[in-house]
């Protein structure tokens, strides 16, 4: 109970710093929409597979952009700090959800000015978005648990990037496979095989930063 | 690790196998022809890269509860070890591909994810020499080479089952087992497997041996 107290007052703190400054998410958001202008303005028009692909580059840019800074921005001081008044359990965990919705949002709307600007909805709407679900969701768990890792190492971004490819690489692929039939319109039992691997990896990735986070946080 | 029997055992198997495999009579197959020998030697490399691998992630493990430096060195020189038997596995794979499929790389799941695993242990090594405090340095990669460990698994045993690929026992293709591994590939197969892992072990204690040497000059 004393776990869930602690994850439910850290989440507290991310939202309220965040509504202060309003930096992560306004600076996200601009970031993945100007991407997309960018594409929007040197392919002019997409459709299918190209279409499906480029999304997934700009999220996996976006989300790396998004998630690294949950580690990586915090100063040495208040990580001691957050070290002597919370359990190393309910940080991850609340990052980790923090960085859930964090995503999910940037994710969603990302996909919608994705879908204005190229004018293009593919066939199976909800397949889709079930798709970017679980695809922001995938990057938030690895993604924040590699920028604990990167963090801790204390050479930023270079080495966020080395370290989280090679992880999310699968993941993409598999999220690009199941996207693609959505955008085909297959029937939806074609892809359970995608969506259950996806959950898999998830859980699995999860697992290991639960298990591992408190030996990486305890100096 | 010391005795040497088994180091004796790797190498005679290995020779074995070598010869043997170059010289025992082969099935007659299409498209394959006599590049079959090649299974002698690309697919003990894979097998002699995860016991590495497992090696290192069982030492990393061992690490994050002991705190030891010498277990931390050798999970870094499992990975070396493991890295070069890779690579080899590639290559090998690489020219029998350029025979039978037409291509070097003809952008198969199975070649593109081994790939992939590879820079997942690339990105172990780089991660080391970004960190210059050796207790900081062995506690972060060894966390790093676990959560990477079952992503390897993932890449080289579950995704490679969800798509089509060109090698055996995928995509409709029969497996080897079904004709070609016949009594007398047999023979010289699994001997070439436990050799060639034996192999594996000994270059990795020989590295292990002279960097805690140079640790401790």
């Amino acid at each position: 109970m004393q776990l869930i107290k602690e994850v439910k007052f850290l989440i507290g703190k991310e939202l309220l710093l965040e509504w202060r400054s309003k930096y992560a998410l306004n600076g996200v958001v601009l970031y993945v929409v100007s991407t997309v202008f960018v594409c929007f303005l040197s392919f002019v028009s997409l459709r299918g597979v190209t279409w499906n692909a480029l999304f997934w580059i700009i999220m996996l840019f976006a989300s790396i952009n998004t998630v690294s800074k949950s580690f990586l921005q915090e100063s040495k001081g208040r990580q001691l700090y957050i070290y002597t008044i919370a359990s190393p359990l309910a940080l991850i965990i609340s990052k980790t959800i923090y960085n859930v919705f964090l995503m999910l949002l940037v994710t969603l709307i990302a996909l919608a000015f994705y879908i204005l600007v190229f004018d293009y909805v593919p066939e199976d709407m909800g397949l889709y978005l079930l798709a970017t679900i679980l695809g922001s969701l995938s990057f938030s768990t690895i993604f924040t648990m590699i920028s604990a890792i990167a963090s801790k190492a204390g050479n930023g971004g270079m080495l966020m990037a080395i370290l989280s490819f090679p992880v999310i690489i699968p993941v993409i692929i598999m999220l690009i496979k199941l996207t693609k039939n959505a955008v085909d319109g297959l029937d939806r039992s074609v892809s359970l095989d995608e969506i259950a691997t996806l959950l898999i990896i998830n859980v699995l990735v999860a697992a290991f930063s639960v298990l591992l986070f408190p030996y990486l946080w305890r100096d | 690790m010391y005795k040497s029997w088994w180091k004796i055992l790797g190498s005679v198997l290995v020779m074995y196998s070598t010869i043997a495999g170059f010289l025992a009579s082969v099935p007659p197959l299409p498209i394959l022809h006599q590049s079959i020998r090649n299974l002698y030697f690309h697919v003990p490399m894979w097998f002699a890269m995860i016991i590495l691998f497992t090696i290192s992630v069982v030492h990393s493990i061992k690490y994050l509860s002991s705190s030891s430096q010498s277990d931390d060195n050798k999970a870094v020189q499992s990975v070396n070890a493991g890295i070069i038997f890779g690579m080899l596995g590639l290559v090998t794979g690489a020219i029998w591909a350029r025979f039978t499929w037409g291509q070097a790389w003809s952008f198969d799941v199975k070649q593109n994810f081994a790939a992939i695993a590879m820079l997942l242990y690339f990105a172990y090594l780089i991660l080391r020499n970004a960190i210059d405090e050796e207790q900081k340095r062995a506690k972060i990669s060894a966390i790093y080479n676990i959560f990477a460990f079952p992503m390897m698994v993932v890449l080289l045993f579950v995704l490679p089952r969800l798509s089509d690929s060109l090698h055996p026992g995928n995509g409709g293709n029969p497996g080897f087992n079904a004709y070609d591994l016949d009594s007398h590939m047999r023979m010289v197969f699994y001997p070439a497997c436990l050799g060639w892992i034996l192999i594996g072990c000994w270059i990795y204690s020989i590295l292990f041996r002279v960097s805690s040497l140079e640790k401790n000059k």
